[in-house]
């Protein structure tokens, strides 16, 4: 092995309570594609993120070809020689690509942006990540880039800049095509030849075991393991990411399922889902699991009436036809958004009334305040939310206190299907706890619940069937008893 | 639970009420007017205190404190209204123009009124169906509706009888003293109950405070967040309509150029009262605060002899200081 260029040892950084990374170590060679895997949530964004200069570590020492790398911001990096090619790659859309290319960098005299240099700074970045004999005019407006080729745009912004010695991928194929995938490989390929190192961050070990040379594995924030990617087969990766022993909750008895109450029958939106189809009975909870971007967001959204549909079918017991939240609030579904600050809850408004806004409590047009006092309060006691007053306002209270009241208007709105979208992200041990208990004691009672998590053994806690979605299909739902965290794994990532 | 805990209790409580009252929007805006009414009263005591005074500076303060009604509903829904100006203006015209053409007074006024919310009915159909953001649509209604007003009054001031219109904001005659105040003001105060109320306590109030404060949020619980836009436009318009029925009842002739820059005392009443341009926030007693806190000024620095461009000086830092200090106050809070 040639030597070092990147050398982390002991990288350690929390958020709250909570550690991100613990303690890792990495080495990358020069000329190398080094694939670092992972869960969701296992700690790569972190990493690469100090890596890059957006955030800094509590603790632990990096060093760029034997210089000491700690960048305060993305700039210093890039400067410093680490380029970071972000998941959803970033450019002003109003901007051509060459205005793109050197943004941040123009070569200028007295303020004046030097045309010809930059076309020509630009021109040479382009050539790099070419593809074949086709190349990105450097005049064209950025908004008329397709997706592969706004990656390439921002590959070339990385390499123009300065010359970076590591260039960091964070999951550059989630949103290419088959082709452009290709493409994409292809420019690695090129670019590696140059004797520049890429960190190659993804979910897909298909892909990892094409184009990696070494791969290193974090689990829950450590380092898992390391080697050569030849040496690997994908079973060993898979094994190294879940971990051997997996803890997990009590499950409690399965209830009898009931009747379908939601039946979705080739569901396809714009540009996700691409094809899903299912049917939830009262009395059972069913998961969705699959990779950040597979498109189980949408798909919830999609059923729930939030976002458009192109093609397909969704029932609620009898009813077809038209979805708006609206509706579907009165056909006794709700939605629990995976955005808590976003869309879940309004930040200025009280929790009484995030808590009752679905539902009105009161008389004609009027709503009662002491009526979504009361009903706040009793959701407050019974799902243990802590708080000093329901009249506090939101953004008060702590992340895992939000979710429950969130969770509380779809118990207060009396939902009989509850979609749930990353119901326990972000949130402390014991408020989890407490969240799948609330589940579990809501299948009892006969509702229909459907659970999305990025976290298998949630999903193993508290589901009694799993289907597992790729690239925007879903699968066929099996029971738990049938599946295990390995093969929704790999059912996941594709291979 | 022994009695020390129960008295523990009822002090927390009491604490948490006088905590809870000093987070009101409206609690800055009343110690403001209170400390600008003082320190005028103090500087100019034989003409800025007392009744006759203080009775003026409540006249003048109608027409801006109605239309900031309306504003105060929009702003909390998230929207703007540039065309309030330009809406009372109009009224004002179409009032004149009826009362000419031989109508009653009572037909006259509502044909001011309905003629303003039609302009608020179009203003909130563009910005929620065109999706223009309501800065653009209002801005562009502001010159449309000035136009029209100046195009139906001929680009002349139109005379009209009052016929008992003017009587709405004149002071009560001496038979009549009980009443204090002139009917405008009391109208004032009635219409701030009323969208007080619908703010606090109706189903149409939590959407407008929810599609304001996260669109999102409001969508997805099912909040008609299309039919929300267009209702708070129309009566956003119809206050600005009634606005304009006590300006012609000023003025008492129909004047399509009267009003110009009406909107950004409005806007600064509002913002002074606690509410924000980024919507969620507002308060109907804060406004009315607010827009009596600029009449204050305004009339103080005539009485102490200040010039008009002092005044100018005053408000524009009144604006920013209270925005500022509400700033602290929410992030204190």
């Amino acid at each position: 092995m040639s030597e070092s260029v990147l050398v982390v040892r002991g990288l350690t950084k929390a958020f709250g309570g909570t550690c991100a990374l613990d303690g890792v170590d990495l080495d990358v060679a020069a000329g190398e594609v080094h694939s670092v895997l992972g869960e969701n949530g296992a700690g790569k964004s972190t990493l690469m993120k100090i890596l890059s200069g957006s955030i800094q570590p509590d603790d632990g020492r990096v060093e760029l070809v034997g210089q000491v790398h700690a960048p305060r911001s993305p700039d210093q990096a890039r400067r410093a020689g680490v380029a970071i090619v972000p998941q959803e790659p970033e450019l002003a859309p109003h901007l051509t690509v060459e205005e793109n290319v050197v943004l941040g960098a123009e070569p200028t005299s007295w303020g004046f942006v030097r045309r010809a240099e930059m076309r020509e700074r630009a021109t040479r970045a382009l050539a790099q990540v070419a593809h074949g004999g086709e190349r990105i005019d450097p005049g064209r407006r950025a908004s008329t880039l397709s997706p592969s080729e706004r990656q390439r745009v921002v590959i070339a912004r990385a390499l123009a800049v300065a010359a970076p010695r590591v260039l960091i991928l964070d999951e550059p194929t989630s949103s290419l095509t088959a082709a452009d995938v290709e493409q994409l490989f292809a420019v690695i390929e090129r670019l590696k030849g140059t004797g520049l190192s890429v960190l190659y961050v993804s979910h897909f070990l298909e892909e990892v075991m094409r184009i990696a040379d070494r791969y290193t594995v974090l689990r829950d924030g450590r380092f898992a393991g390391t080697g050569a990617v030849a040496e690997a087969t994908s079973d060993d990766l898979v094994r190294l990411m879940a971990g051997a022993v997996v803890e997990r909750r009590q499950r409690r008895a399965r209830a009898k399922a009931g009747d379908v109450v939601l039946s979705v029958r080739g569901l396809a939106g714009r540009p996700l889902p691409v094809e899903a189809s299912f049917e939830l009975r009262a009395g059972e909870v069913l998961g969705i699991a699959g990779l950040v971007g597979a498109g189980r967001t949408e798909l919830l959204r999609a059923v729930f009436g939030l976002d458009a549909v192109t093609s397909g079918q969704v029932r609620v017991r009898a009813h077809a036809g038209p979805a708006s939240p609206l509706r579907r609030l009165s056909q006794g579904v709700g939605l629990l958004s995976e955005d808590r600050k976003g869309e879940g809850l309004a930040g200025q408004l009280t929790i009484a009334e995030n808590l009752t806004l679905s539902r009105r409590l009161g008389w004609g047009p009027f709503v009662s305040p002491a009526r979504e006092r009361r009903a706040a309060e009793r959701f407050v006691e019974q799902l243990g939310i802590r708080c000093r007053d329901v009249g506090q306002r939101m953004t008060e209270l702590s992340g895992g206190n939000q979710q429950k009241v969130a969770l509380a208007r779809l118990l207060h709105h009396d939902v009989d299907v509850l979609l749930l979208d990353e119901p326990t992200r972000g949130i402390d041990v014991r408020s989890r706890a407490d969240v799948h208990a609330s589940i579990d004691e809501l299948v009892g009672r006969g509702k229909a619940v459907l659970v999305v998590s990025s976290y298998l053994p949630e999903l193993f806690g508290v589901c009694d069937r799993i289907a597992v979605m790729c690239r925007g299909r879903l699968g066929e739902a099996r029971p738990v008893g049938e599946m295990d965290e390995h093969s929704v794994l790999r059912e996941a990532a594709g291979a | 639970m022994s009695n020390d805990r129960k008295t523990s209790r009822r002090s927390d409580a009491k604490r948490s009420m006088a905590v809870a009252l000093l987070r009101e929007p409206w609690v800055g805006p009343l110690g403001a007017v209170l400390f600008v009414y003082a320190l005028f009263a103090l500087l100019s005591p034989e003409t800025f205190l007392g009744w006759i005074n203080f009775t003026t500076m409540v006249r003048q303060t109608v027409v801006v404190g109605i239309a900031a009604l309306g504003m105060t509903l929009i702003m909390v829904q998230g929207g703007i209204d540039l065309s309030v100006g330009s809406v009372v203006a109009l009224t004002t015209v179409v009032v004149a123009r009826a009362l000419q053409g031989g109508v009653s007074v009572t037909a006259a006024c509502l044909f001011g009124v309905a003629t303003a919310a039609a302009a608020g009915l179009v203003n909130g159909a563009l910005v929620a169906g065109l999706r223009i953001t309501p800065f653009i649509v209002t801005l562009g209604s502001m010159s449309i509706l000035r136009g029209l007003a100046k195009g139906l009054a001929h680009e002349q001031k139109i005379d009209a009888p009052e016929a008992g219109l003017d009587e709405l904001m004149a002071m009560p005659p001496v038979d009549r003293a009980w009443q204090l105040l002139p009917v405008g003001v009391w109208l004032t105060l009635l219409l701030a109950v009323v969208a007080a109320v619908v703010l606090a306590y109706t189903r149409f109030g939590r959407h407008l405070v929810a599609t304001g404060s996260n669109e999102s949020t409001a969508r997805l619980c099912g909040v008609d967040v299309p039919s929300v836009t267009v209702l708070v436009y129309v009566v956003g318009g119809l206050l600005a309509g009634v606005a304009g029925v006590m300006e012609f009842s000023y003025l008492t002739v129909g004047d399509p150029t009267d009003s110009i820059g009406l909107e950004l005392a409005v806007i600064a009443a509002v913002v002074i009262g606690g509410g924000s341009l980024s919507g969620g926030q507002g308060s109907i007693p804060g406004t009315l605060l607010g827009a009596l806190l600029m009449t204050f000024i305004a009339a103080g620095c005539t009485h102490v002899g200040l010039p008009n461009w002092v005044q100018e000086i005053l408000t524009g830092l009144i604006i920013i200081v209270a925005v500022a200090l509400d700033g602290l106050r929410r992030r204190g809070g």
